[in-house]
C-alpha cells in the first residue's frame, strides 16, 4: 500500500514548493495525527496495531492535500483524528469503512470550520520557505488571523464573479486552491503510476472525468456565457485529486468492473450538478461521499452472472 | 499451423501461474523401483471403501484381487506386486485420518507377469459390460479426483451423450504426467476411446490440450485411426482449464448448469490418462496396479515421470529420487489444488498425480494476513464469477447458510485462483473448503432428522 504514498509524493512535493513551509507542516501534521490515532485506537481496543500498514498514512496525507495551504494545524489534527476514528475505526477498521475516511474528516472540518476551510492562501509568495503563515500556528479554539488572503480559487472566482482562469495555469497548478489539488498534471502522473502497478482501477477516474467532460461540454455548448468550458471543469478544484486518489479507494468503491463504471459516472454527474447549479463552488467531496454510500447497492445490482446460472433466478 | 482448431472461445477469468513444467516434460516415463513393502488403504477413491477379501499371511499374485468394490460408487483393489499379506490394519492416509488397509510384502524376485481375467472386446461388448469392466479394473479418475470412472461414464436414463471429451489440459503447474502419457501411449488412448464411444453412445470425441503441449497434440492428431471420429483441439493456456466445466466452455462454448453434471449439456469428460488405462487394461481383463507420477520441484534430485506401483510409501519414493536436506514442504498433486503432506508414511494411491518437494528457499512462511481491501482481484480471477471477497467475509462471520443460499458457495470447486491473487494473503479457498464441509454436514443432519 505504500505505493499509494509514493504516487502522492509528486503532488505533495509540488504543494510544498508552491506554498512553502506552511504546507509542509500541514501535511506532516495530518499524516502523523492519522497514524498516531490508528495506533492508539488499536492499542486501546486491545488489537495488534495496524498503524504500520500505510493505510492510515494515506488517509492523513490525502486529508492534508485537500486542505487550504494556511489551514490551522490544530484543525488539521482534529480532522485526521476524526477521519481515522469516525471514518474508519468506527466501521471496523481497514476494509470495512463505508466512506473514504479522509473525506469524512474533511466533511466534518467543512461543517465545523466553514471560514477557515474556504480561506485561500496565495501561491508562490516570496519568503514562503522561511516564514510560516500566522494562521497555520493559530492556537486551538482561537480565531485564526490571516496575513495574506489570496483571490478566490478558480472555481469560486467563476461561480461568484464569472471570471475564468487560463487552462494552462490550471493544469500546471499556478493557481490558488487546496494544498494538493492545484497541479493536475502531477496528480495524473501519480495515477498512471498506480495503474501501471495494478493498484488502481483506471475505470473510476476515466468514468468520472469523461462524464464531467461530456456533461459540462454539453452545457457549455448550450450557453457558453453561463457555463464554463469542459477543460476548465476538468482541471479546476479538487476534481483530479478526487478522481485519482479519493474515488479510487478500493474499500469504498464497488468491486465489479461494471459497478465501478456506474459509480464513476455517478460521481461525475454529481460534481457537475453541484458545481453548476448548487450553492457551493466545489462538489467533489460530496459527490464522492454520496457515491460511496451507494456503492454497495451499485455492486449488488450489478453482480456478474455466476457460471451456469440464469440471471433472472439470481435476482429473485 | 492450421492443423488444430485454436480455441477462440474460452471461459471467463482465470489466472496464469508460472508453469514450471520444463524440468520434466521432456523426460520419458520410467519404471520406478519396487518397494519391499506396499501400503494399500482401501479408501483410495471417492465413495465406499473396498472390501478386503484376503487374509493375513496369504500369498497373492500380481494383479490378484485384494479387495472388491464396496458398492456401486466404489472400485476393487488389485495387488500391485506378487507377495504376502503381512498385516491388515489401520494405515495412514494423505488426508491425515487412518483408514483400513493392507500391508503387502513384495517377494524379492517377483516376476513381471500379471494375473489376467477374461478380456472385453470393444467391438462386441454392450455398454453395461464395458462399464462393469471399467469398475472391475479398479479405475478411478487419475487426474487427481479419484472418482470411480464407471459412475462418471454412466449416462443417466433419459439423457444423451453427444460428445466424449478427453481432458488432456493438465493446467496444474509442475505436473507433466498427462503430457507424457499422450506422447507415449497414443495407442492405449485410442483403444480407450473405442470403449468409451461405445459405452456412452457419443457420436464423436474431442481431445482438449493446452497450447504448452503442442507436441502431444501433434502426435495424437497424427495418429488418429482413420475410422474414428476424434478431433484434437488446442486451447490457450489458462488455469483452471482442466476443470471439466471450464473445459466444456472452452471447447464447446456451453455452460454446465449450476449444480449439474456435464451430461446436462450432452458431454462426458474423462481424464486422458484414465482413458489410456482403460484401453490398456480392458482387453486383458487386468486391474490397475501402477500409475504415472511426476516427481519434481526444486528439492528433488532425480526429477522425472515415473511409473510407480500403487501403495509405494512416500518415504521410499523420496529416498529413491533423492531430496535436498532443506526440503520443508512436500505436496501431493499440483501446487494449486494438491495438499501438503504431514506424514511421510502415507503411500502413492490411485489419485496421486504428482509429488512436489520445495525447500526453505521457496517456501515462504505464511505472510501476515491483512484485511480484505475490496480490490476485486479475486472477482476477476474466479472462473465461476463468484464473489470470493464477499464469501470470505461471510465465512469469517460463519454465515455458512447465507454463503450457500445466496452466494453460490456450493458451485466453488476449490481451484484456489482467489487465494492465489489475493494481495492481503487471505486463505480464501481454505475458508470455502471448510464452509462447504459445514454446509454439507448440516444438510446431512437435516436429512437425518427428517427421516426419523
Amino acid at each position: 500500500m505504500r505505493n499509494v504514498v509514493w504516487a502522492m509524493l509528486p503532488a505533495s512535493a509540488f504543494a510544498v514548493y508552491a506554498f512553502g513551509l506552511s504546507v509542509f507542516m500541514l501535511l506532516v501534521t495530518s499524516t502523523a495525527a492519522a497514524v498516531l490515532t490508528e495506533h492508539l485506537l488499536c492499542r486501546w481496543s486491545g488489537q495488534e496495531s495496524t498503524a504500520d500498514d500505510w493505510s492510515a498514512a494515506i488517509t492523513g496525507l490525502l486529508l492534508g492535500l485537500t486542505l487550504p495551504p494556511a489551514f490551522p494545524l490544530w484543525m488539521a489534527f482534529v480532522g485526521s483524528v476524526i477521519a481515522i476514528s469516525l471514518g474508519k475505526f468506527a466501521f471496523g477498521g481497514l476494509g470495512y469503512n463505508t466512506f473514504n475516511p479522509a473525506l469524512v474528516g474533511r466533511a466534518v472540518l467543512q461543517a465545523a470550520f466553514p471560514a477557515a476551510i474556504t480561506t485561500w492562501h496565495p501561491a508562490f509568495l516570496e519568503g514562503r520557505f522561511t516564514e510560516i503563515a500566522s494562521s497555520t500556528l493559530a492556537l486551538p479554539f482561537m480565531e485564526p488571523t490571516y496575513d495574506a488572503v489570496s483571490g478566490a480559487t478558480p472555481l469560486s472566482a467563476f461561480k461568484f464573479d464569472q471570471v475564468t482562469t487560463d487552462s494552462a495555469d490550471l493544469a500546471l497548478g499556478l493557481i490558488s486552491g487546496s494544498a494538493g489539488e492545484t497541479c493536475a498534471l502531477l496528480i495524473v502522473l501519480g495515477g498512471i503510476y498506480l495503474v501501471a502497478r495494478k493498484m488502481m482501477n483506471w475505470r473510476i477516474p476515466v468514468a468520472i472525468l469523461l462524464t464531467v467532460y461530456v456533461l459540462s461540454g454539453l452545457m457549455h455548448w448550450v450557453d457558453a456565457e453561463v457555463y464554463p468550458s469542459p477543460v476548465f471543469m476538468l482541471f479546476s478544484g479538487g476534481l483530479m485529486l478526487g478522481a485519482v486518489f479519493m474515488a479510487t479507494d478500493m474499500v469504498a468503491s464497488p468491486l465489479t468492473s461494471k459497478g465501478v463504471v456506474v459509480y464513476g459516472v455517478l460521481i461525475g454527474l454529481l460534481v457537475v450538478v453541484i458545481r453548476l447549479w448548487g450553492g457551493l463552488p466545489e462538489g467533489v467531496m460530496y459527490a464522492i461521499l454520496l457515491a460511496n454510500a451507494l456503492s454497495p447497492h451499485i455492486e449488488k445490482a450489478l453482480q456478474p452472472r455466476v457460471y451456469g446460472t440464469v440471471k433472472k433466478a439470481k435476482a429473485a | 499451423m492450421g492443423l488444430f482448431n485454436f480455441g477462440h472461445k474460452t471461459f471467463r477469468h482465470g489466472i496464469h501461474p508460472p508453469e514450471n513444467k520444463s524440468d520434466t516434460n521432456g523426460l520419458p516415463i520410467r519404471q520406478f523401483a519396487f518397494s519391499p513393502l506396499l501400503v494399500l488403504p482401501v479408501a483410495q477413491h471417492i465413495g465406499a471403501p473396498s472390501k478386503i477379501i484376503v487374509r493375513e499371511g496369504q500369498e497373492v499374485m500380481r494383479g490378484q484381487l485384494l479387495a472388491e468394490a464396496g458398492g456401486y460408487v466404489s472400485v476393487p483393489l488389485h495387488a500391485p506386486v506378487s507377495g504376502r499379506v503381512r498385516k491388515i490394519a489401520n494405515v495412514p492416509t494423505a488426508k491425515g485420518e487412518m483408514s483400513t488397509g493392507i500391508y503387502l510384502e513384495a517377494f524379492p524376485a517377483s516376476g513381471q507377469e500379471v494375473l489376467e481375467t477374461e478380456g472385453i472386446d470393444w467391438a462386441t461388448a454392450t455398454p453395461e459390460e464395458i462399464l462393469q469392466g471399467v469398475q472391475n479394473a479398479g479405475i478411478v479418475g487419475l487426474g487427481g479426483a479419484a472418482f470411480p470412472t464407471h459412475v462418471k461414464l454412466k449416462v443417466p436414463e433419459g439423457k444423451h451423450c453427444e460428445v466424449l471429451m478427453l481432458n488432456g489440459i493438465e493446467c496444474e503447474p509442475y505436473l507433466t504426467t498427462d503430457h507424457r502419457v499422450m506422447l507415449e501411449q497414443a495407442e492405449d488412448i485410442f483403444m480407450g476411446i473405442r470403449y468409451l464411444l461405445r459405452s456412452t453412445g457419443a457420436s464423436r470425441a474431442i481431445i482438449g490440450i493446452e497450447a504448452n503441449k503442442k507436441d502431444a497434440a501433434e502426435h495424437l492428431s497424427g495418429n488418429i485411426p482413420e475410422d474414428m471420429p476424434v478431433t484434437v483441439e488446442v486451447v490457450p493456456v489458462k488455469y483452471p482449464q482442466g476443470s471439466e466445466k471450464m473445459l466444456i466452455t472452452s471447447l464447446l462454448g456451453k455452460e454446465v448448469p449450476s449444480g449439474g453434471l456435464p451430461i446436462e449439456v450432452g458431454v462426458v469428460v474423462v481424464n486422458v490418462a484414465t482413458v489410456a488405462e482403460i484401453g490398456r487394461l480392458l482387453p486383458h481383463g487386468r486391474g490397475i496396479q501402477e500409475r504415472v507420477v511426476t516427481i519434481t520441484g526444486p528439492g528433488v534430485e532425480k526429477k522425472g515421470n515415473y511409473l510407480i506401483p500403487i501403495g509405494t510409501p512416500l518415504r521410499f519414493v523420496l529416498e529413491e529420487v533423492g531430496v535436498a536436506d532443506n526440503v520443508s514442504e512436500v505436496y501431493l498433486g499440483g501446487p494449486m489444488m494438491g495438499m501438503a503432506v504431514s506424514n511421510l508414511d502415507i503411500s502413492i494411491t490411485k489419485g496421486t498425480s504428482g509429488i512436489l518437494a520445495f525447500t526453505d528457499n521457496e517456501v515462504q512462511r505464511a505472510d501476515k494476513v491483512y484485511p480484505c481491501i475490496k480490490c476485486g482481484d479475486c472477482l476477476d480471477a474466479c472462473p465461476l464469477s463468484l464473489n470470493p471477497s464477499q464469501l470470505g467475509i461471510l465465512a469469517k462471520f460463519e454465515a455458512y447458510d447465507e454463503m450457500a443460499d445466496n452466494h453460490n458457495l456450493m458451485d466453488c470447486f476449490e481451484c484456489g485462483s482467489c487465494s492465489y491473487v489475493c494481495p492481503s494473503n487471505i486463505p480464501l479457498v481454505q475458508y470455502f473448503r471448510m464452509s462447504k464441509a459445514v454446509v454439507r454436514k448440516r444438510a446431512a443432519a437435516k436429512k437425518d432428522a427428517a427421516n426419523v
